[in-house]
């Protein structure tokens, strides 16, 4: 198994369809291209003894021949986030070395000489030769290493998560081989150093679709680069829908007839937002998708079917669904159970457990997290309805316990968000004398509104152990740069 | 005869035929295409396809023994047709899943 087959599969059956085009620049490569292209590097890398290849740069093509080039060479292939500070690259870098870097030009000037690194930019990996042109096959080895992601770390030191060929090979064979049309086309706006970066480019290439990369997201380009490209699918982080949204405010439609399908997930989605979304797009079939870094991407998904029915429906049940992100993938398995380990029943909070053949759950130097049944721990914590949907509180660690009773912020949330005056909320414990923790949220207001009515609204809707006893006023919440809510800076506030 | 492994990539003695094994039970199987042995590096001049199992493999689909315990992915289509211990694999058909990239 290798991740590089897939590429040489579509080289055969599509070789001369564009497989990339980067929407900033307009060039393009085709999937014969890229097969070719992935082959020679791949000889470049392995020339150059290095252990790992690294990527810091924003969606470009040299993207998908770092990728494959890695995984043809039998080097793990790390993109690495190129927000961070030029002292925290240089940490994860150490973690990878001797490394193969692909960066922006600037980087590379500066970091030319460096020990154990071979630098290039995007026009000298483009332009640079192997010493031979006998080049190996790859390892068919599952066990192989295919990718490393450093986790975002919104709660402390990255890890490095490893997936091997065997689970990504296993996640991308959930698709149909080269089911997609000619004029189908997938606007990718995640970075690089997404697990759903990473599994859009193998979904892609795999269905032979053309992925158009969109390197910085700005809801106005975004809506023009999906109309001119005639982009037919899509992945957003839910900050790039309620951007999105945004933008259009005033429309009756976004006016993209070709977009066929938007799928979301990477955090949670406000039920204003995609309600507004599914108004916005009304020809356009709306999916959840939740996944990890550590589960090769998506595990569970909410169709477009109960989208519409959840929309429809009087039934409060099923209204609620819009909320869930819905239900296994086939090859995976759920279980929800509490601190002890043993299995909840439906309808009741606990841990979210995973298993499956896309599962890793592995980091390196701490290794594997999932147990001798193949389960892992995922820190969600949720439930699962009746019906098998999931719904997911938030991180595990996020769980507010006060007074012994565990609440879990995502739902007060929910409610407050449900207010007509609050745009997003953020709800976290704060240190009680009498509870242990409290509940604190901060929010961010579309209108003013009184500490006391947001009190009172939420009491309306939810038992009033979980009404906010602090609530402050943010201008915005904070972020980071794919849609998770960074809860520690909000948490630091209530201390 | 002989064990499969996952991820383990054959070739067809007699046609263009390639796969990869996605799952293989245990114990030794004659896996064959257009009628001859697979192997890792069979030649394709040997011999020439089985009229009896010349029905084909088309790139991208899955085989698999009527048990499911055996499943393939073509990865090379080619004239000959799959089969172990003479009797042929069968299409796979998958699940349509909405997309979610």
């Amino acid at each position: 198994m290798n991740i590089a087959l897939f590429l040489e599969m579509a080289a055969e059956a599509q070789g001369d369809r564009v497989a990339f085009k980067d929407a900033l620049t307009g060039e393009s490569i085709s999937f014969g291209g890229l097969y070719k292209a992935a082959r020679a590097k791949s000889q470049v890398l392995h020339e150059s003894g290095a252990s790992h290849c690294a990527l810091i740069d924003t969606s470009n093509l040299t993207i998908p021949v770092a990728m494959f080039a890695s995984g043809w060479a039998g080097i793990p292939y790390v993109p690495i986030n190129y927000r961070l500070t030029a002292e925290e690259i240089d940490a994860l870098i150490d973690r990878v070395k001797p490394a193969f870097v692909v960066t922006d030009a600037e980087r590379r000037e500066n970091w030319v000489g460096r020990d154990e690194l071979v630098i290039h930019d995007r026009q000298s990996f483009r332009d640079v030769h192997a010493k031979s042109d006998d080049i190996a096959h790859w390892s068919m080895e599952p066990d192989d290493v295919a990718v490393v992601l450093f986790t975002s770390g919104t709660t402390g030191a990255p890890k490095a998560a490893i997936m091997r060929h065997r689970h990504l090979v296993s996640y991308t064979l959930m698709m149909e081989f080269g089911s997609a049309d000619e004029d189908e086309a997938a606007l990718v706006t995640v970075p690089p150093y997404h697990i759903a970066g990473i599994a859009a480019i193998l979904t892609s290439v795999y269905q032979c679709r053309r992925v158009v990369q969109l390197a910085t997201f700005e809801p106005d380009h975004w809506v023009k680069v999906a109309r001119e490209e005639g982009i037919t699918s899509t992945f957003v982080v839910p900050t790039m829908l309620a951007r999105i949204v945004e933008s259009l405010e005033g429309e009756k439609s976004a006016n993209l007839p070709d977009l066929r399908a938007i799928s979301y997930g990477g955090g949670k989605m406000p039920l204003n937002v995609i309600r507004r979304a599914m108004d916005l797009f009304p020809d356009t079939e709306f999916t959840n998708a939740y996944g990890l870094t550590e589960t090769s991407s998506t595990i569970t998904v909410l169709g477009p079917e109960e989208h519409q029915l959840a929309r429809e429906s009087v039934d409060p049940t099923i209204q609620k669904r819009l909320t869930s992100v819905g239900l296994p993938v086939p090859g995976i398995e759920i279980a929800v159970r509490d601190d002890g380990g043993q299995d909840l029943p439906t309808n009741v909070h606990g841990e979210i457990f995973v298993r499956g053949e896309q599962v890793s759950g592995e980091y390196e130097g701490i290794g594997s997290r999932v147990d001798e049944d193949g389960w892992f721990p995922t820190r969600d914590a949720g439930y699962v309805d009746d019906e098998g949907y999931l719904f997911l509180d938030g991180r595990a660690d996020d769980v507010i316990v006060r007074g012994g009773e565990n609440l879990s912020p995502g739902e007060i949330e929910d409610v407050l968000r449900e207010h007509e005056c609050v745009r997003d909320a953020a709800v976290v414990g704060m240190p009680s004398e009498e509870w242990g923790e409290a509940v604190a949220a901060a929010v961010e207001v579309s209108e003013e509104v009184s500490v006391d009515a947001l009190q009172r609204w939420v009491r309306e809707h939810m038992r009033s152990s979980r009404v906010p006893e602090e609530i402050q006023f943010w201008d915005e919440l904070p972020y980071n740069e794919t849609g998770k809510l960074l809860r520690r800076i909000v948490k630091a506030a209530f201390a | 005869m002989a064990s499969l492994a996952t991820g383990q990539r054959l070739k067809s003695a007699v046609c263009n035929t390639e796969i990869m094994v996605i799952s293989a039970p245990e114990g030794d199987l004659e896996l064959t295409c257009g009628g001859a042995p697979m192997g890792a590096d069979a030649a394709n001049d040997s011999g020439s396809v089985d009229p009896n199992f010349a029905s084909g493999t088309t790139i991208g689909k899955r085989y698999v023994t009527e048990d499911g315990d055996l499943e393939l992915l073509c990865v090379k289509p080619g004239d000959g047709s799959l089969a172990v211990n003479g009797t042929e694999l069968k299409i796979k058909e998958s699940k349509k899943l909405p997309k979610t990239d």
